[in-house]
């Protein structure tokens, strides 16, 4: 193993321009949300190209339908407001697909001539009072111009809680903000939470929307979302668990907008109906699992069933039976803040180095969320927030990690070092099964821990002169 | 049945119908989920091949990340195409303007990568924030000594195909701003986009024919080749819905004639050849392409045949970007023993369409900018076996238990030409013969 030494030293020229970018719009991450409720289909108010292009960059990673409205701004609506396409494309949605939800996502183009949309809404609704049809609206502002992909999946998941989360007799349930995880990741989490026993609303659950068997004939709106009753219900829960530090505070460079008192789902509820907010790791590794098991014995008071204490005693004993083959590697790592953080609580229990930590996102939180929490060393970890591929390129050609782990968009960088890549997260667009790979959990973490494994098992192998047979 | 929108009904036909124009060439309706994408679009895919050109995108981040490496267009030397450079605006930058930050990139970017060229992509915003982009362009071309062109392609501004237009209006700049001497039989290739190699299938072909290709624009491009397209005798237009604008353009200024071919499928990839020779007025070239024609159906007609006797009698729906494409497809399942009974594109004029009309069999659908709901009602009721289209029609067409032919712009396999029209078969034989399908049916 090469000494770790200096490597913070290590100055690249930075650049004003964005080199391949490791973040995506904002309208992208609520349009995942919306995905997440029962019945809902987002409309983004904007150009038609924005619908198109997250449509596709979503399909690419979900291959599943993928149907997003679009207002079509034309040039009439950027000069005279998008009222018109903003009523005209509501309409036409609800004649074609009768939608119980309609999710609405802003864009750079329509806030930036300062549509309103919650009055945009309102005007819509007007006289309509009797329409027994009339959907349920959620919203997000969301302009591409402010932070990530993240930012509007948050703002997103924020927007629903408030519009839809309804005051009633208290129940014992909890809300489970998973964050963006993957369809098997949050099929797992509601079969933990099943075998607790508990009520609960997971939100948002994208694991059918995004990830269905297949069809006799063409769904409009796919199966699955969380139901509009358990959105509702938040508001009477005992508590909250929320997934990710990070999340979506933070301050945003560029951001000129006062968003101090930005909350989280999890932190408004507690606000406003004092329901217990619990921020947790996203629980990859053992530690965080262990803190998200923790608390659902807490709040359901009953042990953790004995099928997920066997999962964790078989993570820990395939831990033991692989651990020299991942001891002491350098890795760089990549992609949201909340995703890189958890997986540094998981390599830190295997003893694989991180020595690139990288994220597109800017929340300005990522590296003393790494430091406090005793992650990384910073005196031999990169930390880059707002950071693009070619930054990363840069200082991974001088370091030269032995694997990456991320999502599929750094496969060139691994190419060109010639080390493995472990793709995890979204998105995955270059190997099929990206939405059924968990990595949550005891179970979802031996399913990540076994592929790093396999993933320097096979590079050794390949690179042997000699073709064994046995490890 | 599925819903058709009021507004839409006049963009939907059926051959041997009430027989009427198509109505096209139109924005795409709210709320319809149409597979279109917008103005920026248009322009991003007809200038991205030029592979040693400087794109950079101006505006927030989203249209940058989401065109990243998009698309399979080759190329033989450079790759500064497939990187994605963009101002990534902020709110700060939206208030106080761009322009600035325009300027620092290109700047360091010019520098770094010493591009043949800059193209310089505005999005949405940046028109409504009033950043010049123009004559910042103007200013770096003069500091930079290198063409630096202004794409301004906001989305909202009209669809697609005006994308394209800007796209043939920013190549229209290079173009006549270099004097290369050329050989006799000189041609340009205007839009192929040289997916999977295609391009090279081509040059072989005319190589063969004892053409000389000067500038293939869209495809493998080259700044210096298109600054000397001017020299060519003929423009050969493929995907004319992308580059007939370029192509009238130069006919206009430069005298350059142009010819509409597809590659797609024997008859189409033929005629190609044949009306590239008769234009030069040559026996030599005619009896190469005939030869060349001779020979390359000798080898391919022999291993079609296997493929047609499985698949007589399908049934195939068609929706693409160009109409064009959608007419060669059209013949080349004909070739195979298949029926089209859906036909549709995000961009066909009226002469498409009305081509498609006559070509067809009736009842076949003809639809213009559809959109999930049409498609997926579309395709059960004509019973189609097999889908052919884009990225996002390919989940329409699995989700409900249809093969699918990838047509997009990011395949790997090589549908022009006569091996191209061999890996058609394959492919649709692929999909339509799986056993995967007893399970859904």
């Amino acid at each position: 193993m090469d000494a770790i030494k200096n490597i913070p030293q290590i100055k690249k020229p930075s650049y004003v321009s964005s080199r391949n970018a490791c973040k995506l719009c904002a309208p992208l991450g609520a349009s995942l949300v919306f995905k997440g409720i029962e019945g809902c289909i987002p409309m983004i108010h904007g150009s038609q190209g924005c619908a198109t292009y997250i449509r596709r960059y979503m399909i690419s990673h979900y291959k599943e339908p993928m149907d997003i409205a679009s207002s079509n701004f034309s040039e009439e609506s950027t000069i005279y407001g998008g009222n018109k396409n903003f009523v005209q494309g509501i309409d036409n949605i609800r004649k074609q697909y009768s939608p119980k939800v309609m999710g609405i996502a802003s864009t750079c183009l329509s806030e930036t001539i300062g549509e309103d949309i919650p009055a945009l809404i309102a005007e819509y609704k007007t006289g309509k009072e009797d329409d027994k049809t009339m959907p349920l609206f959620v919203h997000a502002s969301t302009p591409s111009y402010q932070g990530t992909h993240m930012d509007g999946f948050h703002e997103a998941v924020l927007g629903a809680i408030k519009s839809l989360s309804k005051e009633g007799t208290k129940q014992e349930r909890i809300n489970l903000f998973s964050g963006f995880i993957s369809p098997a990741d949050i099929r797992m989490l509601k079969e933990i939470m099943n075998d607790f026993e508990i009520e609960y609303t997971l939100f948002p659950d994208y694991s059918e929307s995004l990830d269905n068997p297949c069809w006799k004939d063409y769904h409009l709106i796919p199966e699955g979302g969380t139901p509009v009753k358990d959105i509702e219900n938040t508001a009477n829960a005992k508590a909250s668990i929320e997934f990710g530090t990070v999340l979506n505070k933070g301050s945003i460079p560029g951001r000129i907008l006062d968003k101090k008192g930005v909350l989280s789902a999890g932190e408004w509820l507690q606000d406003k109906y004092l329901i217990e907010n619990n921020t947790v790791l996203l629980p990859t590794g053992i530690d965080a699992s262990d803190k998200f098991f923790g608390l659902l014995e807490k709040y359901t008071g009953k042990k953790m069933p004995l099928k997920y204490a066997l999962q964790r005693g078989r993570l820990v004993d395939s831990y033991i039976d692989s651990h020299k083959y991942v001891f002491g590697k350098k890795a760089m790592i990549y992609g949201e803040e909340d995703l890189v953080i958890s997986l540094c609580s998981f390599l830190a229990e295997i003893g694989i180095t991180p020595i690139i930590i990288a994220s597109g996102g800017e929340s300005g939180l990522l590296k003393n969320e790494l430091v406090s929490r005793s992650l990384i060393d910073p005196d031999t970890t990169i930390v880059m927030s707002g950071a693009d591929f070619e930054s990363m390129r840069d200082i991974a050609l001088e370091v030269h990690p032995d694997i990456l782990i991320g999502n599929s968009k750094g496969y060139y960088i691994s190419r060109e070092l010639g080390v493995p890549l472990v793709r995890i997260g979204f998105p995955i667009h270059d190997r099929a099964g990206g939405p059924r790979q968990k990595q949550l959990c005891y179970e979802g973490t031996q399913e990540l821990f076994d592929r790093i494994v396999n993933a320097l098992l096979e590079y050794k192998q390949e690179h042997s002169p000699i073709g064994y047979k046995y490890m | 049945m599925s819903y058709i929108l009021e507004e839409r009904k006049k963009q939907i036909a059926r051959v041997g119908g009430a027989v009427r124009d198509i109505d096209c060439g139109k924005v795409s309706v709210a709320g319809s989920v149409s597979q279109r994408a917008c103005v920026f679009c248009g322009s991003r895919v007809v200038l991205y091949p030029v592979a040693d050109a400087l794109h950079i995108i101006h505006g927030p981040i989203g249209c940058a990340s989401y065109t990243w490496d998009i698309r399979g267009s080759l190329s033989s030397g450079p790759e500064l195409h497939r990187l994605s450079f963009s101002t990534d605006l902020r709110e700060k930058d939206v208030v106080f303007g761009g322009i600035e930050k325009l300027r620092k990139s290109l700047d360091e970017l010019i520098d770094k990568h010493s591009p043949k060229a800059a193209f310089v992509y505005s999005t949405c915003i940046v028109g409504v924030i009033g950043d010049d982009v123009e004559s910042l362009c103007a200013q770096m071309e003069k500091e930079k000594g290198i063409p630096v062109i202004a794409v301004e392609a906001p989305g909202f501004q009209g669809s697609k195909k005006d994308g394209y237009k800007i796209a043939c209006e920013a190549l229209f700049k290079l173009v006549g701003t270099i004097e290369k001497p050329v050989p006799k039989y000189t041609i340009n290739i205007l839009g192929d986009f040289n997916l999977a190699g295609e391009l090279w299938i081509l040059l072989e072909y005319y190589k063969k024919m004892g053409i000389h290709v000067n500038a293939s624009i869209t495809g493998d491009g080259r700044v210096d080749d298109i600054r000397n397209a001017h020299n060519a005798s003929l423009n050969v237009v493929q995907c004319s819905g992308s580059m007939i604008h370029l192509a009238k353009m130069m006919k206009e200024k430069y005298n350059v004639p142009f010819l509409r071919v597809s590659y797609f499928g024997i008859e189409d990839m033929s005629d190609a050849l044949y009306d590239v020779a008769k234009f030069f007025k040559s026996d030599e070239l005619m009896d190469a392409a005939r030869k060349l024609v001779k020979e390359e159906l000798g080898r391919l007609l022999p291993a079609l045949s296997f493929y047609k006797q499985a698949l007589t009698g399908k049934r195939a729906a068609i929706y693409v970007g160009g109409a064009f494409k959608a007419i060669s497809l059209v013949k080349a399942l004909r070739l195979i023993g298949m029926k089209t009974v859906v036909i549709g594109s995000q961009t066909g004029d009226k002469e498409d369409y009305k081509l498609i009309q006559q070509l067809c069999d009736d009842d076949t659908i003809i639809v213009d900018d559809s959109n999930p709901v049409e498609l997926s009602a579309f395709v059960k009721e004509t019973k189609a076996d097999l889908f052919i289209g884009g990225v996002k029609e390919r989940p329409i067409a699995y989700k409900i238990g249809l093969g699918f032919c990838d047509h997009n712009h990011e395949r790997k396999e090589a549908l022009a030409g006569y091996d191209g029209m061999l890996n058609f078969a394959k492919e649709v034989y692929a999909t339509c013969m799986s056993p995967v399908w007893k399970f859904v049916k």
